[in-house]
Protein backbone atom coordinates (compact mmCIF):
# COMPACT_ATOMS: atom_id res chain seq x y z
CA UNK A 1 0.00 0.00 0.00
CA UNK A 2 2.38 2.94 -0.95
CA UNK A 3 1.52 6.29 0.39
CA UNK A 4 0.31 4.31 3.37
CA UNK A 5 1.17 5.58 7.18
CA UNK A 6 2.19 2.94 9.64
CA UNK A 7 3.60 3.22 13.16
CA UNK A 8 5.60 0.49 14.45
CA UNK A 9 6.90 0.94 18.16
CA UNK A 10 10.30 -0.23 19.86
CA UNK A 11 11.71 0.78 16.22
CA UNK A 12 14.81 1.31 16.70
CA UNK A 13 16.53 -2.44 17.08
CA UNK A 14 15.54 -5.96 16.45
CA UNK A 15 12.22 -6.77 14.67
CA UNK A 16 11.11 -3.24 14.81
CA UNK A 17 13.89 -2.25 13.39
CA UNK A 18 13.69 -5.16 10.20
CA UNK A 19 9.68 -4.19 10.08
CA UNK A 20 10.86 -0.41 9.62
CA UNK A 21 13.50 -1.24 7.03
CA UNK A 22 10.88 -3.46 5.30
CA UNK A 23 8.24 -1.85 4.90
CA UNK A 24 9.73 1.68 3.88
CA UNK A 25 11.52 -0.07 1.77
CA UNK A 26 8.01 -1.23 -0.18
CA UNK A 27 6.48 2.40 0.04
CA UNK A 28 5.42 3.01 3.22
CA UNK A 29 5.52 6.12 4.85
CA UNK A 30 6.71 4.66 8.52
CA UNK A 31 6.90 6.44 11.61
CA UNK A 32 8.79 4.86 14.44
CA UNK A 33 9.37 5.50 18.27
CA UNK A 34 11.50 3.90 21.02
CA UNK A 35 13.10 5.12 24.27
CA UNK A 36 16.17 6.00 22.11
CA UNK A 37 17.15 7.38 18.91
CA UNK A 38 17.07 5.20 16.05
CA UNK A 39 19.77 5.24 13.80
CA UNK A 40 18.03 4.55 11.01
CA UNK A 41 17.77 7.30 8.20
CA UNK A 42 15.50 6.79 5.19
CA UNK A 43 13.43 9.50 3.24
CA UNK A 44 10.00 7.30 4.05
CA UNK A 45 11.19 7.01 7.94
CA UNK A 46 10.41 9.41 11.01
CA UNK A 47 11.33 8.64 14.74
CA UNK A 48 9.60 9.61 17.66
CA UNK A 49 11.76 9.11 21.17
CA UNK A 50 9.24 8.34 23.92
CA UNK A 51 7.89 5.43 26.43
CA UNK A 52 4.86 4.20 24.73
CA UNK A 53 3.48 4.05 28.63
CA UNK A 54 3.45 7.86 28.89
CA UNK A 55 0.15 9.10 27.71
CA UNK A 56 1.41 12.87 27.05
CA UNK A 57 4.29 11.79 24.86
CA UNK A 58 2.35 9.48 23.34
CA UNK A 59 -0.87 11.88 22.18
CA UNK A 60 1.96 14.82 21.02
CA UNK A 61 3.25 12.25 18.86
CA UNK A 62 0.02 11.60 17.54
CA UNK A 63 -1.14 14.71 17.29
CA UNK A 64 2.10 15.44 14.82
CA UNK A 65 1.28 12.56 12.95
CA UNK A 66 -2.46 13.53 12.92
CA UNK A 67 -1.47 17.10 11.62
CA UNK A 68 1.70 16.01 9.69
CA UNK A 69 0.55 12.38 7.59
CA UNK A 70 -3.47 13.48 7.95
CA UNK A 71 -4.03 9.88 8.33
CA UNK A 72 -2.94 6.46 9.64
CA UNK A 73 -3.04 3.12 8.09
CA UNK A 74 -1.34 0.66 10.30
CA UNK A 75 -0.11 -0.01 13.61
CA UNK A 76 2.33 -2.67 14.57
CA UNK A 77 2.40 -2.58 18.39
CA UNK A 78 6.14 -4.35 18.80
CA UNK A 79 7.32 -2.49 21.62
CA UNK A 80 7.51 -5.44 24.45
CA UNK A 81 10.34 -6.01 27.01
CA UNK A 82 10.63 -9.63 28.97
CA UNK A 83 11.64 -10.13 32.87
CA UNK A 84 12.71 -13.35 32.46
CA UNK A 85 12.87 -14.55 36.13
CA UNK A 86 11.41 -17.18 38.76
CA UNK A 87 8.48 -16.07 39.91
CA UNK A 88 9.19 -15.96 43.48
CA UNK A 89 12.41 -13.51 43.03
CA UNK A 90 10.96 -11.02 40.41
CA UNK A 91 11.02 -7.54 41.65
CA UNK A 92 7.60 -6.00 42.21
CA UNK A 93 9.33 -2.97 39.50
CA UNK A 94 10.54 -4.96 37.23
CA UNK A 95 6.81 -6.35 36.97
CA UNK A 96 5.38 -3.38 36.75
CA UNK A 97 7.80 -2.33 34.30
CA UNK A 98 6.76 -5.36 31.88
CA UNK A 99 2.91 -4.70 32.51
CA UNK A 100 3.45 -0.93 31.76
CA UNK A 101 5.17 -1.14 28.67
CA UNK A 102 3.55 -4.56 27.61
CA UNK A 103 -0.23 -4.19 28.47
CA UNK A 104 -0.62 -0.37 29.17
CA UNK A 105 1.80 0.71 25.94
CA UNK A 106 0.05 -1.60 23.76
CA UNK A 107 -3.35 -0.09 24.81
CA UNK A 108 -2.58 3.39 24.84
CA UNK A 109 -1.04 3.00 21.27
CA UNK A 110 -4.41 1.33 19.94
CA UNK A 111 -6.59 3.90 21.39
CA UNK A 112 -4.78 6.39 20.14
CA UNK A 113 -4.18 4.96 16.83
CA UNK A 114 -7.65 4.07 16.33
CA UNK A 115 -8.74 8.17 17.34
CA UNK A 116 -6.87 8.70 14.13
CA UNK A 117 -7.75 5.33 12.19
CA UNK A 118 -11.30 5.59 12.86
CA UNK A 119 -11.89 9.24 10.58
CA UNK A 120 -10.98 7.36 7.17
CA UNK A 121 -12.91 4.35 8.53
CA UNK A 122 -10.03 1.95 7.86
CA UNK A 123 -7.30 0.66 9.70
CA UNK A 124 -5.19 -2.58 10.62
CA UNK A 125 -3.71 -3.07 14.36
CA UNK A 126 -1.27 -5.87 14.49
CA UNK A 127 -0.39 -6.47 18.39
CA UNK A 128 2.80 -8.69 19.74
CA UNK A 129 1.73 -11.55 22.13
CA UNK A 130 4.15 -14.56 22.26
CA UNK A 131 4.37 -18.34 22.42
CA UNK A 132 5.45 -17.89 26.00
CA UNK A 133 1.49 -17.73 26.34
CA UNK A 134 0.08 -21.19 25.59
CA UNK A 135 3.23 -22.66 26.73
CA UNK A 136 2.85 -21.38 30.23
CA UNK A 137 6.96 -21.09 29.98
CA UNK A 138 8.58 -21.18 33.78
CA UNK A 139 10.26 -18.14 34.51
CA UNK A 140 8.26 -16.19 32.45
CA UNK A 141 5.23 -15.78 34.60
CA UNK A 142 5.25 -11.72 34.50
CA UNK A 143 5.95 -11.61 30.28
CA UNK A 144 3.49 -14.15 29.88
CA UNK A 145 1.21 -13.37 31.84
CA UNK A 146 1.43 -9.57 30.15
CA UNK A 147 1.17 -10.80 26.44
CA UNK A 148 -1.97 -12.90 27.56
CA UNK A 149 -3.38 -9.63 28.15
CA UNK A 150 -2.40 -8.34 24.97
CA UNK A 151 -4.44 -11.07 23.59
CA UNK A 152 -7.56 -10.35 25.39
CA UNK A 153 -6.88 -6.65 24.50
CA UNK A 154 -6.86 -7.74 21.01
CA UNK A 155 -10.08 -9.89 20.74
CA UNK A 156 -12.05 -6.92 22.76
CA UNK A 157 -10.74 -4.30 20.57
CA UNK A 158 -11.21 -6.17 17.52
CA UNK A 159 -15.03 -5.95 18.69
CA UNK A 160 -14.84 -2.52 19.83
CA UNK A 161 -13.55 -1.09 16.94
CA UNK A 162 -15.18 -3.37 14.18
CA UNK A 163 -17.64 -0.68 13.04
CA UNK A 164 -15.33 1.47 12.74
CA UNK A 165 -13.38 -0.51 9.51
CA UNK A 166 -10.23 -1.39 11.96
CA UNK A 167 -9.15 -5.14 12.40
CA UNK A 168 -7.14 -5.86 15.27
CA UNK A 169 -5.09 -9.05 15.06
CA UNK A 170 -1.81 -10.37 17.05
CA UNK A 171 1.51 -12.16 16.09
CA UNK A 172 2.87 -14.58 18.24
CA UNK A 173 6.58 -15.21 17.41
CA UNK A 174 8.65 -17.72 18.25
CA UNK A 175 12.10 -17.39 19.42
CA UNK A 176 14.18 -15.07 17.23
CA UNK A 177 17.54 -13.87 17.45
CA UNK A 178 17.19 -10.31 19.19
CA UNK A 179 18.31 -8.22 22.31
CA UNK A 180 14.98 -9.67 23.97
CA UNK A 181 16.43 -13.30 24.36
CA UNK A 182 20.00 -11.92 25.71
CA UNK A 183 20.56 -13.81 28.78
CA UNK A 184 18.22 -16.20 28.23
CA UNK A 185 20.37 -19.86 27.92
CA UNK A 186 20.67 -21.33 24.77
CA UNK A 187 19.36 -24.89 26.59
CA UNK A 188 16.30 -23.34 27.64
CA UNK A 189 15.23 -21.97 23.59
CA UNK A 190 16.39 -25.36 22.61
CA UNK A 191 13.76 -26.95 24.70
CA UNK A 192 11.06 -23.89 23.51
CA UNK A 193 11.92 -24.91 19.99
CA UNK A 194 11.16 -28.43 20.50
CA UNK A 195 7.88 -28.25 21.81
CA UNK A 196 7.13 -26.29 18.50
CA UNK A 197 5.63 -28.35 14.95
CA UNK A 198 8.65 -26.84 13.02
CA UNK A 199 11.55 -26.54 15.48
CA UNK A 200 14.06 -23.66 14.26
CA UNK A 201 14.44 -20.03 15.45
CA UNK A 202 11.95 -17.41 14.04
CA UNK A 203 13.31 -15.22 11.39
CA UNK A 204 12.02 -11.54 10.69
CA UNK A 205 10.54 -12.37 7.34
CA UNK A 206 8.35 -14.69 9.23
CA UNK A 207 6.86 -12.02 11.26
CA UNK A 208 6.59 -10.02 8.42
CA UNK A 209 4.84 -12.40 6.51
CA UNK A 210 2.11 -12.77 9.20
CA UNK A 211 1.86 -8.99 9.29
CA UNK A 212 1.33 -9.17 5.51
CA UNK A 213 -1.99 -11.16 5.88
CA UNK A 214 -3.29 -9.09 8.52
CA UNK A 215 -2.23 -5.44 6.37
CA UNK A 216 -3.84 -6.97 3.04
CA UNK A 217 -7.21 -5.24 1.95
CA UNK A 218 -8.45 -8.57 1.54
CA UNK A 219 -8.20 -9.08 5.33
CA UNK A 220 -10.47 -7.10 6.35
CA UNK A 221 -13.19 -10.08 7.60
CA UNK A 222 -9.56 -10.61 9.73
CA UNK A 223 -10.20 -9.78 13.57
CA UNK A 224 -9.94 -10.79 16.70
CA UNK A 225 -6.93 -13.28 15.37
CA UNK A 226 -3.57 -14.78 17.07
CA UNK A 227 -1.65 -16.35 14.68
CA UNK A 228 1.39 -18.37 16.72
CA UNK A 229 4.27 -18.97 14.47
CA UNK A 230 6.21 -22.29 14.06
CA UNK A 231 3.01 -24.25 14.49
CA UNK A 232 2.67 -23.35 17.98
CA UNK A 233 -1.02 -23.48 19.40
CA UNK B 1 -10.28 31.20 27.21
CA UNK B 2 -14.09 31.56 28.79
CA UNK B 3 -17.03 29.39 28.60
CA UNK B 4 -18.77 30.99 25.11
CA UNK B 5 -15.22 30.37 23.19
CA UNK B 6 -15.34 26.32 24.56
CA UNK B 7 -18.97 26.09 23.36
CA UNK B 8 -18.59 27.47 20.69
CA UNK B 9 -15.72 25.09 19.44
CA UNK B 10 -17.96 22.52 20.99
CA UNK B 11 -20.65 23.43 18.41
CA UNK B 12 -17.92 23.43 15.79
CA UNK B 13 -16.65 19.84 16.09
CA UNK B 14 -20.38 19.01 16.45
CA UNK B 15 -20.84 21.04 13.10
CA UNK B 16 -17.44 18.80 11.61
CA UNK B 17 -19.31 15.68 13.19
CA UNK B 18 -22.53 15.96 10.97
CA UNK B 19 -20.47 15.93 8.00
CA UNK B 20 -20.15 12.34 7.90
CA UNK B 21 -23.99 12.32 8.55
CA UNK B 22 -27.06 11.41 6.56
CA UNK B 23 -29.28 13.75 6.53
CA UNK B 24 -31.63 12.76 9.14
CA UNK B 25 -28.56 11.83 11.35
CA UNK B 26 -27.35 14.76 11.80
CA UNK B 27 -27.53 16.41 15.07
CA UNK B 28 -29.15 20.75 15.73
CA UNK B 29 -26.12 22.94 16.05
CA UNK B 30 -27.61 24.23 19.27
CA UNK B 31 -26.46 23.98 22.91
CA UNK B 32 -29.89 22.38 23.99
CA UNK B 33 -29.05 19.45 21.41
CA UNK B 34 -29.77 16.01 23.66
CA UNK B 35 -26.83 13.76 22.91
CA UNK B 36 -27.53 11.12 25.19
CA UNK B 37 -31.28 9.52 25.79
CA UNK B 38 -34.38 8.89 23.74
CA UNK B 39 -34.31 12.35 22.11
CA UNK B 40 -30.87 11.69 21.00
CA UNK B 41 -30.40 10.98 17.42
CA UNK B 42 -26.61 9.51 18.72
CA UNK B 43 -26.64 6.07 19.51
CA UNK B 44 -23.54 4.62 21.92
CA UNK B 45 -21.04 4.34 19.04
CA UNK B 46 -21.60 7.91 17.63
CA UNK B 47 -21.84 9.46 20.87
CA UNK B 48 -17.87 7.93 21.50
CA UNK B 49 -17.09 9.10 18.05
CA UNK B 50 -18.53 12.52 19.15
CA UNK B 51 -16.58 12.52 21.78
CA UNK B 52 -12.99 11.70 19.90
CA UNK B 53 -14.38 14.95 17.31
CA UNK B 54 -14.97 17.51 20.57
CA UNK B 55 -11.74 16.24 22.20
CA UNK B 56 -9.52 16.98 19.07
CA UNK B 57 -11.38 20.10 18.70
CA UNK B 58 -10.48 21.21 21.83
CA UNK B 59 -7.18 20.64 21.61
CA UNK B 60 -6.55 22.19 18.35
CA UNK B 61 -8.36 25.52 20.02
CA UNK B 62 -6.90 25.59 23.45
CA UNK B 63 -3.55 23.55 23.23
CA UNK B 64 -4.76 20.99 26.24
CA UNK B 65 -5.06 17.35 26.28
CA UNK B 66 -8.35 16.17 27.86
CA UNK B 67 -10.08 13.35 28.69
CA UNK B 68 -13.80 14.11 28.90
CA UNK B 69 -14.80 10.51 29.60
CA UNK B 70 -13.25 10.14 32.87
CA UNK B 71 -14.57 8.87 36.25
CA UNK B 72 -15.43 12.03 37.42
CA UNK B 73 -17.81 12.20 34.30
CA UNK B 74 -18.87 8.90 34.69
CA UNK B 75 -19.63 9.37 38.10
CA UNK B 76 -21.78 12.69 38.02
CA UNK B 77 -25.28 12.77 39.24
CA UNK B 78 -26.36 14.72 36.15
CA UNK B 79 -24.16 13.25 32.97
CA UNK B 80 -21.71 15.47 31.03
CA UNK B 81 -22.98 14.33 28.10
CA UNK B 82 -26.85 15.11 28.12
CA UNK B 83 -26.59 17.82 25.25
CA UNK B 84 -24.10 20.53 24.23
CA UNK B 85 -24.40 22.56 26.77
CA UNK B 86 -23.61 20.01 29.31
CA UNK B 87 -20.63 18.97 27.56
CA UNK B 88 -19.12 22.21 26.80
CA UNK B 89 -19.54 23.37 31.09
CA UNK B 90 -18.14 20.01 31.53
CA UNK B 91 -14.83 21.02 28.95
CA UNK B 92 -14.25 24.29 30.52
CA UNK B 93 -14.16 22.88 34.02
CA UNK B 94 -11.42 20.33 32.90
CA UNK B 95 -9.84 22.87 30.61
CA UNK B 96 -9.75 25.41 33.59
CA UNK B 97 -8.48 22.76 35.46
CA UNK B 98 -5.92 21.68 32.86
Amino acid sequence: MPDSVMLITGARKGIGRALAETYTERGWRVIGCSRQESEYLHTNYRHFVLDVSDQAAVRTMMTSIRNGEGRLDALINNAGIASMNAALLTPLDSARRVIETNVLGTFLFCQEAARLMQKNRFGRIVNFTTVAVPFYLEGEAIYAASKAAVESLTRILARELANHGITVNAIGPTPIQTDLLRGVPYEKIEKILARQSIPRMGEPRDVVNAIDFFLRAESDFITGQVIYLGGVS
Amino acid sequence: MNQPDVLAAVLEAVAEFNEDLDEDKKLDLTPETRLLGKSSKLDSFGLVNLIIVVEEKLYDKFDKSITLADERAMSQEHSPFRSVQALSEYAYTLLSEN
